[in-house]
């Protein structure tokens, strides 16, 4: 076992894979001879040359569909959003395209690829560069969407995302690029469509995402002192939800506390929500709680930025308010 | 009005055409003028929906761009697709049975007539939003400079051709594709069939250089323009960039200049374009301007020319027995496509 940083999880990740398959390539803005904007392709173009570490103009729609032009003919894109908000220019592409292509060809051409990058609120970038965008593309046919979270999921999820047959739109988050962790040696790839059990617990079901995820284990350990038992799922999948998974832990703990970046409205929480109220409604002792972040574009301010996303005392006062039938 | 642009002249001595090539050309103009009229009757009698797009009049360009290509190339088209996926071979039954919104349809009824796709045939759409398939195409068209100067594999000489309208050429994709394409000297032809309207929109109204070509220049380009009523230009022009992308000397933008006969969908009321104009343009027919030169010149008889037509007739009107005799696809397979395995 060696100590890994995610964003070198994910560099191992794409070596090892654009070795193992010589039709992996990766794509997008600064990804080879700068190294990416959060390094993960730092020094690959050295060793796979310019073609297969490409360079592109600040064109996403053009070279998003330029990758799905590739993965149709054979090929296997690998393209680096240089913020995954950038992507909201290769919406068409990413719908259209990417997305519905396989269905609307009748299945004539299918289109493996893999749309990675930073996303998320980080240290004050601002509101256009500290989106919450995932949930604007899970209504997309034909896309999966993935988070990944530790850097031995981080490794695992992408190889796996690179092998997979269709688009997955895979979020890193800007505050994790840098988190440290033991990960197994060589080859290992973690299925797209399983969530994660962080912790297992009796009382209540947390079900969180990204950096969430570190929130809430912030939040239990507090919640464990005062002597609860919550049970943390990191869903990792967030199209389609891991319904195996969460179903048995809702059967469980009969109590749903989500705990999100995304924004409210229309967010991952919303959907993941109405899934559990639809599927699993007699095993629930109390309505499904959503902490999500506030629906305002993400001020620049640190103090107000703070109070956009979820913080650990909010997830601590619901899971109380949650076991005590007080919601 | 629109001020007008003089066609530009092409010699047509430069081409000579053996009987085989002159009459494979022919049958394939007279297979997308027939396919197309049989499209506005079946649509007008209710078998097909949605919008529908006809390429009647633009003939001499998908003929003659498309049949200078090899099976391994590639085509991609916009909505107004039903002629290049004929010319690039998918045959007539299998797009007339996908407009019917058919099973046994090149899209197994999931596309229609604005998404015909075909990985058989190379044909890589069918794409409904404006401009949408350029990136598409250079996409393509990396594909095959990756295997050559990533994979070392030298049989990958594959050509994309890439058609798109004018209206489209105002759309960025196009000019960040062309820089692309340009960049890593891509073997894509970028084919802009300029009919000098946009739907409602005329090409003169929405571009500040009506000579669409000329902006190949920007990205140093070789830009052509031809005659789009002439088969003949067409496929001497693409000859050339053809050969230009298959060595690896990169991409070229072919404008034809030719004219739609009918409205833009069989859903618009075509009340802008002038009849003059109309007149102008259909006195050019391309499908007879082309019968006279090659029986003018001996190449062919009205015999051989006859046949074709008879031939066609037949194939056409089989393709709508097979489209009508398909079965719909199954309720149940409504999810089916949606993932690959
Ligand atoms: C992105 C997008 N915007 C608008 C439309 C509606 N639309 C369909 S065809 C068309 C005109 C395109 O004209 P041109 O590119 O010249 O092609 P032509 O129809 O003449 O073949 C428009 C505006 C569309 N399909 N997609
Ligand atoms: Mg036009």
């Amino acid at each position: 076992m060696a100590e890994m940083l995610l964003f070198n999880a994910l560099r191992a990740a794409i070596d090892e894979e654009m070795e193992r398959d010589p039709t992996v390539f990766v794509l997008g803005e600064d990804v080879g001879h700068y190294g990416g904007s959060y390094k993960v392709t730092k020094d690959l173009y050295l060793k796979y040359g310019d073609v297969r570490i490409l360079d592109t103009p600040i064109a996403e729609n053009s070279f998003t569909g330029m990758a799905v032009g590739a993965a149709m003919t054979g090929l296997r894109p690998i393209i680096e959003g240089m913020n995954m908000g950038f992507l909201l220019l290769a919406f068409n592409q990413i719908s259209n395209n990417a997305g519905m292509l396989r269905y609307t060809s009748g299945g004539n051409f299918k289109v493996p690829m893999v749309i990675r990058g930073p996303g998320g609120v980080g240290r004050q970038l601002g509101a256009e560069h500290s989106q919450r965008l995932e949930a604007y593309f899970q209504a997309v046919p034909g896309l999966k969407i993935v988070a990944c979270s530790t850097p031995k999921n981080a490794k695992g999820l992408l190889k796996a995302a690179i092998r997979d047959n269709n688009p997955v739109l895979f979020f890193e988050h800007v505050l994790l690029y840098n988190l440290k962790e033991e990960i197994p040696p060589g080859d290992y790839v973690q299925a797209l469509d399983r969530a994660e059990l962080v912790r297992p617990g009796q009382e209540v079901t947390i079900l969180t995402y990204s950096r969430m995820r570190y929130h809430c284990l912030h939040a239990v350990k507090a919640l464990e002192e005062k002597g609860y038992d919550p049970e943390i799922i990191d869903l990792i999948s967030l199209r389609p939800f891991d319904m195996e998974t969460i179903g048995a832990s809702v059967r469980k703990t009969h109590r749903v506390l989500i705990v999100e970046e995304c924004m409210r409205t229309g967010g991952i929480g919303a959907e993941l929500s109405a899934a559990i109220t639809e599927r699993f409604f007699d095993e629930l002792d109390a309505p499904v709680v959503r902490l999500s972040s506030q629906d305002v574009p993400t001020p620049y301010n640190g103090a107000l930025e703070k109070l956009t996303v979820v913080q650990p005392e909010q997830i601590i006062e619901a899971v109380e308010k949650l076991v005590h039938g007080q919601v | 009005m629109a001020p007008s642009r003089s066609l530009p002249h092409f010699d047509k001595a430069t081409l000579p055409l053996t009987s085989d090539e002159a009459l494979m050309l022919y049958e394939d103009m007279v297979l997308g003028r027939s396919f197309e009229d049989k499209c506005a009757e079946m649509y007008y009698r209710g078998k097909m929906f949605g919008f529908v797009h006809l390429y009647n009049g633009q003939e001499a360009v998908s003929t003659g761009a498309i049949k200078t290509l090899r099976p391994d190339d590639y085509v991609c088209s916009t909505y107004r697709d039903h002629v290049h996926a004929l010319s690039k071979g998918v045959p007539a039954r299998q797009v007339m049975a996908e407009l019917f919104g058919k099973a046994t349809g090149c899209s197994k009824g999931r596309g229609g007539s604005m998404h015909l796709f075909s990985a058989e045939y190379g044909l890589l759409g069918g794409f409904a939003f404006v401009a949408e398939g350029i990136p598409v195409a250079t996409g393509a068209a990396f594909q095959t400079h990756y295997r050559r100067n990533a994979l070392n594999d030298t049989s990958a000489d594959q050509v994309t051709l890439c058609f798109f309208g004018d209206g489209a050429s105002n759309n960025g994709q196009f000019f960040e594709c062309l820089n692309m394409a340009a960049l890593w000297k891509l073997p894509i032809i970028f084919v802009i069939e300029n009919n000098e309207w946009a739907i409602g929109m005329a090409h003169y109204r929405a571009t500040s250089v009506p000579e669409i070509y000329k902006k190949a220049a920007a990205f140093g380009m070789v830009g052509v323009e031809v005659d789009g009523m002439d088969v003949m230009a067409v496929r001497a022009a693409t000859l050339e960039a053809v050969q230009r992308a298959r060595c690896g000397e990169g991409p070229t933008v072919i404008e034809a200049l030719t004219y739609r006969f009918r409205g833009h969908s069989l859903a618009d009321p075509d009340e802008l374009r002038s009849r003059s104009d109309k007149e102008f343009w259909m006195s050019r027919d391309p499908i007879k301007t082309f019968a006279t030169y090659v029986l003018e010149q001996g190449i062919v008889t009205q015999a051989d020319l006859s046949a074709i037509d008879q031939k066609v007739a037949e194939l056409v009107d089989e393709a709508v027995h097979f489209a009508e005799a398909s079965p719909e696809p199954a309720p149940q397979d409504l999810h089916h496509y949606i993932y690959a395995d």
